[in-house]
């Protein structure tokens, strides 16, 4: 999926890395925004074999959306912020 | 005397209002990093779009609640992007997390005001990247300034579904339709209660003019078949049956899915409140008064996580329940403000009854979900193997509840705890055992209410 930005976007570029690609993303993004706005399509694989999953709720609920964070773990892509240098790969 | 308030939105804000004028400094904890709610949440600083853009018709409220939030802050042991985890009570604790680091606060009253989040019906392919709740539909524009894709079908029913599609046409965002589950009689019919809000009336007519007018095609009594697309990461099309029977094949990139919002009850669960089945709501909800007192001394609830009534409710529950948590403890109440808030909870209680027929929860189309549709998406369980699971000649004997069903199928089971399934998961069940929805049960809370931060981040392979 992609996520279209339409507005309030005139914020500062940062970059980070998603799966060993740097990708510029802007401050204030979610880590989900970054990546699905960008051409990361999906954030995990589902570990029962049905498939990429991209989150679901945006609120923190579904727990559908982590990825893994270098020096975080696991996390919520969706309640959690993007910042510059961030090294993330899909959960 | 220690008192705690669980949650920033609406409900909680107007409940820390209260206690702070009565001379309290309420413990408020939020999991959001700003408060708000998800009614009116703010963009994360760096954002600039005017109240008026972010919250459309409601600017007006959003923008004195955002106020009132912020002068309550420093007048409070404010705690955001905390997480409460577990409530215990006799004595009263909670369990929070912020940043990975867990602590403890003891309480010796709480209103828990911790908000909905949406109701879902899966429908084939609903876990493709590319699907989201209409909540998330709304969050990606309000908090991010981003739509969910180019061409975004929204389905569902209820206020949210076209307040989320007026704000995606204001916003420039492309739109494929927005279909309706419900059928236009039935909303016509429960219309005869709406005039109770006269004012929600004529918003969502104008929602709905709006979106007519700038040709955006529009349907009601229609039925969601399948989402469908070539590649597993991307939506190509959705597949939906009109009211007249007919199929069509909607080409959109992105789909939007939501029937109302169910309340976000676990801690109230955890801290022993009974939780009841409410048959106009079709949720179950935690059992409360009219004050927001609850059977558990020490606990009040308010805002929809005590029962769906909507962010205009949430503030005036959230305010009657701090009054009645001061009577309680022997402080001075205002009585005048107490009759005046009880008037306009039951008012708003009579519309919110007729909005529930208006835009009933589509049990007919979870009960009728093909068997290969993934049911539970956490651990996914097909709604075929809950129905094979629970059948009465199935390998366990009937599941004749849905915490059963659960331990056979794991549905229920994943991180999410049911937040999502569960409404949906009980509709099969009820709908392959021939009984009711109540009486199939609801997914017990259980600790930590979300998952907990892994403490060692795992090496990098
Ligand atoms: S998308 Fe649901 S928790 Fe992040």
């Amino acid at each position: 999926m992609r996520l279209v930005r339409l507005t309030d976007q005139d914020r500062p570029e940062i970059r980070f890395v998603f799966e060993g690609q740097e990708v510029t993303a802007r401050a204030g993004d979610t880590l989900l925004t970054a990546i699905l706005a960008g051409d990361g399509g999906f954030l995990r694989t589902s570990e029962f074999g049905d498939g990429p999953r991209a989150g679901f709720c945006l609120m923190g609920a579904c727990q559908d959306c982590r990825v893994f964070v270098e020096g975080q773990g696991r996390v919520r892509a969706c309640t959690t912020p993007c910042a510059p240098g961030l090294r993330v790969r899909r959960a | 005397m220690r008192v705690a308030v669980v949650g920033a939105g609406p409900a909680g804000v107007r409940a820390v209002g209260q206690l702070v004028r009565a001379g309290l400094h309420p413990l408020w904890i939020d999991e959001a990093p700003d408060g708000g709610g998800r009614i009116y949440q703010r963009p994360p600083p760096g954002f600039r779009r005017s109240p008026q853009a972010l919250y459309g018709l409601e600017a007006r409220k959003a923008t004195a609640l955002h106020a009132a939030l912020d002068a309550l802050k420093p007048r409070a042991d404010w705690r955001p992007d905390t997480l409460v985890w577990n409530i215990a009570t006799h004595p009263g604790r909670l369990n929070l997390m912020r940043d990975g680091v867990a602590t403890e606060q003891g309480f010796d009253a709480a209103i828990l005001c911790t908000g909905a989040m949406d109701r879902v019906v899966p429908v084939p392919g609903w876990t493709r990247p590319g699907v989201t709740t209409l909540g998330a539909a709304q969050i990606a524009l309000k908090a991010q300034g981003c739509a969910i894709g180019q061409r975004v079908a929204l389905v569902g029913s209820g206020p949210l579904l076209w307040l989320v599609a007026y704000q995606y046409l204001r916003a420039g965002a492309g739109l494929a339709a927005v279909l309706d589950t419900t059928p236009f009689r039935r909303k016509l019919q429960a219309l005869r209660g709406l005039p109770h809000d006269p004012a929600t009336l004529a918003k969502g007519l104008f929602y709905v003019t709006r979106l007519r007018a700038a040709g955006i095609p529009v349907a009601e009594g229609a039925t969601p078949l399948a989402i469908e697309g070539e590649a597993p990461d991307v939506v190509a099309a959705l597949r939906w049956r009109d009211a007249a029977g007919r199929e069509h094949r909607l080409e959109c990139d992105a789909v939007g899915l939501g029937w109302g919002v169910r309340p976000e009850l676990q801690l109230a669960d955890l801290a022993g409140v009974p939780i009841g089945f409410d048959p106009v709501q079709h949720n179950w909800v935690p059992q409360r008064d009219l004050t927001g007192r609850t059977p558990v001394a020490g606990i009040y609830l308010a805002g929809d996580g005590a029962g769906i009534g909507g962010a205009a409710v949430a503030e005036l529950a959230g305010a009657r329940a701090a009054q009645a948590l001061l009577a309680d403890a022997g402080l001075p109440v205002d009585t005048a403000l107490v009759a005046r808030l009880e008037r306009r909870l039951l008012r708003q209680a009579r519309f919110r009854t007729a909005l529930e027929r208006a835009f009933p929860f589509p049990a007919h189309l979870a009960a009728a979900m093909p068997d290969e549709t993934i049911l539970c998406r956490c651990e996914s369980v097909t709604a075929g193997e809950l129905r094979a699971a629970a059948a009465p000649d199935g390998p366990h004997g009937a599941s004749p509840e849905v915490n059963r069903a659960k331990a056979f199928t794991r549905i229920g089971m994943g991180r999410c705890q049911g937040r999502v399934c569960g409404a949906a998961a009980a509709e099969v069940l009820a709908a392959r055992l021939g009984c009711d929805t109540a009486a199939i049960g609801r997914l017990r809370g259980q600790p930590p209410v979300k998952p907990l931060p892994i403490p060692q981040p795992e090496a990098a392979p």
